[in-house]
């Protein structure tokens, strides 16, 4: 690898490893989120806020999330591989799951975005300086509404692993981005897609910033071979929970 | 009925959500040139005070009379007030909207609701940006620098500044609701 003296020098992965494992003995077990301060992740140092969140009782615009319909959108956003002349290279997926809140209930009518690497694991940014092909019909964007049932579902390309300069050798796993909304302000919810078995889950700090394990584990998908078509897609599985919302248990009983 | 099901973990957006999050529009709740229309801008620190260029804050917020929009629109506003808006930082760390002044909601304080997401900040943020001169128990509850933090200072041009400081001396009150376990 090149340095220069502009640069310093990067940690090696047995040190961060090191770091991942000393944060999480430190952590109480059944952290339900993320560590926000998590030094091997070494973005979050400067970034996490320091004092506990203040608690407040939502009032007023906070109950009601921003209402997203059928005119803000195009059915062909959640087909990723349709959105250029041609088809894009890798592992065509269907990925689909249920939105609930905390009570299990469906999300409904509700905007999920995406984002992703392509199968190469390089972005459409500019900033993304990977030396991996950028696929000419492969954006990795997409948009769609939750049905009557909470479901969402995306036609994509499975995304590639991808390097990045948080340690030497860091190699973040493959994933997706996933921005949802909820029925309240406050349940907003901004996460990531994992894919099963993954030989770098160990390796991330950014997976291992959630320190309990059954918790981590929520956020990897399940393959679905009945969801996989023939000869054309496989399919994959993943659920999502927002948090409780704030509405009088009658007014929910008039939403079932 | 109890909350049952424990909430799926946030994450960081990371560095590469430029191309996906931010549309054209966004920041935009009302035309520029709107009567009334007011620019909210500020912008995002980091803990040794630098300016954070790979952020996203979302708006949410009551009209003038106090109404809390419930229309869709907020992607394709097409002369819609939504009462939500997005808008990314730029390379100073710098946001803006260009919106109308809300009103409190049910004779609350009027406040603009608002997300913050960031790289190396691995879960969203909530806060509230209150309009100079008001108060309520939430604000009254903090000591005078922290709740200075919430308020949005009226500059000389008319606009209204929101700075973010995710750390540091003048960190920002971040805010969690009943229902959220952190």
């Amino acid at each position: 690898m090149t340095t220069t003296t502009a640069t310093p020098a990067l940690e090696t992965q047995a040190r961060i490893t090191a770091e991942i494992a000393e944060a999480q003995a430190a952590t109480a077990p059944g952290a339900p989120q993320p560590r926000i301060d998590f030094p091997p992740y070494r973005s979050s140092v400067l970034r996490h806020p320091t004092k506990d969140p203040r608690h407040a009782d939502p009032e007023g615009i906070e109950l009601v999330a921003p209402v997203f319909g059928h005119s803000d959108l195009d059915p062909v956003e959640a087909d990723l591989t349709i959105q250029h002349g041609g088809e894009p290279i890798g592992e065509r997926m269907l990925v689909t799951g249920q939105v609930l809140d905390g009570d299990g209930r469906p999300v409904r009518h509700q905007l999920v975005e995406i984002w992703q690497a392509n199968a190469g694991g390089r972005y459409i940014h500019k900033r993304d300086q990977h030396p991996a092909p950028v696929d000419p019909n492969f954006t990795g964007v997409g948009r769609c509404l939750t049905d009557g049932d909470g479901v969402y579902r995306f036609t994509t390309i499975k995304p590639g692993p991808y390097p990045w300069r948080n340690h030497l050798n860091a190699w973040r796993p493959a994933h997706i981005h996933f921005s949802l909304f909820g029925t309240e302000f406050t349940q907003r919810l901004v996460t990531q897609m994992y894919f099963p078995g993954d030989p770098l889950f160990a390796l991330d700090p950014i997976y291992q910033s959630i320190t309990e394990p059954s918790v981590r584990e929520r956020l990897v998908a399940t393959y679905d071979h009945d969801l996989t078509t023939h000869e054309w897609a496989t399919g994959y599985r993943w659920d999502i929970v927002l948090t409780g919302t704030h509405a009088t248990p009658l007014e929910r009983a008039d939403h079932e | 009925m109890s909350e049952t099901l424990a909430p799926t973990p946030g994450q960081t957006i990371g560095p590469f959500f430029h191309y996906a999050l931010p549309y054209a529009g966004g920041p935009f709740l009302v035309p520029a040139g709107t009567v009334g229309a007011v620019r909210l801008h500020g912008t995002v620190y980091d803990g040794a005070g630098a300016p954070v260029p790979d952020a996203l804050l979302e708006l949410r917020q009551a009209d003038p009379a106090g109404r809390v929009p419930r229309v869709e629109g907020s992607l394709r506003r097409d002369g819609r007030f939504t009462g939500w808006g997005r808008a990314a930082t730029d390379a100073s760390g710098r946001y803006a909207f260009t919106t109308v002044e809300p009103a409190g909601v049910d004779g609350g304080a009027a406040f603009f609701a608002v997300t913050v997401f960031a790289r190396g900040l691995l879960d969203r943020l909530f806060t509230r940006a209150y309009l100079p001169g008001e108060s309520d128990d939430l604000l009254a509850g903090l000591p005078a620098e922290d709740a200075a933090t919430l308020r949005v200072e009226r500059e000389a041009d008319g606009s209204l500044r929101f700075d973010v400081h995710l750390q540091g001396d003048r960190e920002t009150v971040f805010l969690s609701y009943p229902r959220h376990r952190s």
